[in-house]
């Protein structure tokens, strides 16, 4: 007489026992990029599953995800759901978020279905592949939602083609890039484990909670949509990497390295979500600083207490981090502004009730170095005299991000290093960026700097428009500042706003 | 470093099918500490955080996998416990 398996007994059945040993092929041709990275896997069978689901648990699971998702996607659109957020404003947060974000849901499913091709092991493989048909989802469902803003807002209509092009969009890209060209360890370490568990809840936790704020219903069902997998998502990179250092002593410094490495990169990409949390959503749910505290150094401090026993520590200047939380999501903002004539959304300067809320968030660096230069910008907005930056920005080398940041200890002075490679001089933001580079200088001196490429004439002209029509971005529609733009006046018109004397469109530079 | 000895979370969606799942949350984890965020419910607590499937099937009266949390489940912190009768987060050091 049958009985019913337990959980363990299933996974085992369902998975360990599907794999078999190779008989007329070896190994390492069959998994050739086991070796080149240096880490030592003794017993794959030693791989401890995260979480024990099954392939036929995991697709009922996530069509009762998608039917609740495409529930309210569909409900969302027939009640014209864009026109219960809280002010069209909010809605360049979601511009950046299908440029700059979605492309990478795709990245990461072609990623994961690389890896889960080279691990040997049959967990690891079909962890991969449940993460890799994850990430699709991800992508397709982010694409669905936002299609509807599409047809009301503009800067949506090309998010593919940007994303390869546009000069901030190439900070997610190479991210995922230099994740992508690295070999499977690494890349396993990088997205599941220093991004998706150390990194990930900064992204869409408060996104998500800021999209429910702001009345955005469909982002908040994609967004806790994707979510919920990503639980899975960041235990598997957790066991990826007890499972490395449980193998092998010489794993250690290895994966010490790549932590350190892909810590600081997800910390530079973060400052573009980090800027969305504190200027681009009209109601705000909780600061950069705030979610820095929670996110890492609770969570995370937590979580390298755990890894102490295995040797490993926190990841190098994460000590910059806990500094730079008072200072870094200004900066970017104060860039975006310079440069918004070139990028496919809208900046603006706070208000003073915005004003207000960033100097009770930020008590020791807000009014003592960012609202006097905001309000002089506004002044100079309002005079007539909108500052557009007309000269293109020194990029670092590593993040791509423009030269912005400002020295440890000194928020008064700009960062800056350099490192001399194969007769070039190569220039960084900071010290974790120039650590990544002088790693891996073959690596990165072959990186595509969107300003060193329109300098070379590879972007379509010499001009702001040419470079633009490159882009595919609708110049003098897509770009420039928020008061200026067809959105706001779309906006004004569907709600029944008068627009306000002063803010009547002046000619753009 | 904020003092996070031990700290372990679950995050879960603010909605019908987990609200069951929270109270079941609270009532076996009297150590807990329940956060509202917009959308979102996150349970913090220090050492361990489990679910047990008996308490959420007397509230829902009827029968619950454990991995139907999945369906809810936002973000996590801690290493995972799972079996037929529980699913948790732990951290003992
Ligand atoms: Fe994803
Ligand atoms: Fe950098």
């Amino acid at each position: 007489m049958s009985r019913k398996l337990n959980l363990r007994e299933r996974y085992q059945r369902m998975t360990r026992d599907l794999a078999w040993e190779p008989s007329y092929q070896s190994k390492s041709d069959i998994y050739p990029q086991m070796e080149f990275e240096g880490i030592k896997i003794e017993d794959w069978d030693k791989w401890e599953d995260p979480f024990r689901l099954t392939m036929d648990s995991y697709w009922k699971y996530q069509a009762e995800k998608e039917r609740k998702l495409y529930s309210i996607i569909d409900a969302f659109a027939q009640n014209n759901g864009h026109m219960n957020v809280t002010d069209a404003r909010y809605v360049n947060a979601l511009k950046l978020f299908l440029t700059g974000v979605s492309p990478l849901e795709y990245a990461a499913h072609r990623g994961f279905a690389m890896v889960g091709r080279q691990f040997p092991g049959a967990g690891a493989q079909v962890a991969c592949q449940m993460q890799s048909i994850d990430e699709l989802r991800h992508v397709q469902t982010q694409i669905h939602t936002i299609s509807h803003y599409n047809k009301y807002f503009n800067g949506f209509h090309d998010f593919r083609h940007m994303h390869d092009r546009v000069w901030y969009l190439s900070v997610p890209k190479s991210f995922f890039d230099d994740a992508m060209s690295a070999g499977p360890f690494e890349f396993i370490t990088a997205i599941s484990f220093s991004f998706e568990y150390v990194l990930t809840n900064l992204l869409f936790m408060p996104f998500m909670s800021g999209a429910a704020f702001n009345g955005d219903m469909a982002t908040v069902t994609f967004g806790f949509s994707a979510q919920s997998d990503e639980s899975r998502h960041m235990t598997l990179g957790l066991e990826v990497i007890k499972f490395m250092a449980e193998q092998h002593p010489d794993n250690i410094p290895i994966i010490q390295k790549w932590i350190d490495k892909w810590f600081w990169r997800g910390y530079r990409l973060l400052t573009l979500v980090g800027m969305m949390m504190d200027y681009m959503l009209p109601k705000k749910v909780m600061s950069w600083r705030e979610a820095w505290e929670i996110y890492f150094e609770q969570n995370g401090g937590a979580l390298f207490e755990d890894m102490a026993r295995y040797g490993l520590r926190m990841p190098k200047y994460w000590e910059q981090t806990i500094e730079g939380k008072d200072h870094i999501t200004h900066q970017a903002w104060g860039i975006f502004y310079n440069y918004t004539h070139a990028a496919a959304f809208h900046t603006w300067m706070p208000d003073n009730e915005e004003m207000d809320w960033l100097s009770a968030k930020y008590p020791d660096s807000f009014d003592q170095y960012y609202r006097p230069r905001f309000e002089h910008w506004r002044e100079q907005a309002e005079a007539g005299n909108r500052f557009y930056n007309p000269t293109l920005p020194m990029l670092c080398q590593t993040c791509q991000i423009p030269m912005g940041f400002t020295e440890p200890g000194d928020p008064t002075t700009i960062g800056f290093r350099a490192s001399d490679f194969e007769g070039n001089r190569y220039h960084f933001c900071s010290d974790g960026c120039k650590d990544i580079f002088d790693n891996e200088p073959q690596k990165f001196c072959q990186a595509w700097m969107p300003v060193h490429q329109i300098y070379q004439g590879n972007c379509g002209g010499a001009t702001v428009p040419d470079v633009l029509d490159w882009y595919h971005l609708n110049f003098g529609v897509d770009n420039f500042d928020y008061a200026q733009s067809p959105d706001r006046q779309h906006w004004q018109q569907w709600k029944g706003e008068a627009a306000e004397e002063s803010d009547a469109p002046d000619e753009a530079a | 470093m904020a003092d996070a000895k031990n700290m372990v979370y679950l995050a879960l969606q603010n909605n019908e099918d987990a609200r069951p799942i929270i109270e079941a949350i609270e009532e076996d984890n009297p150590h807990a500490e329940i956060n509202h965020f917009p959308a979102m419910v996150k349970i913090d607590a220090v050492g361990k955080l489990i679910v047990r499937r008996k308490t959420v099937e007397e509230k829902i009266g009827r029968e619950w996998d454990p991995q139907e949390i999945h369906i809810s489940l936002v973000s996590l912190s801690g290493n995972v416990i799972e079996d037929d009768d529980e699913f948790g987060v732990e951290r003992d050091n």
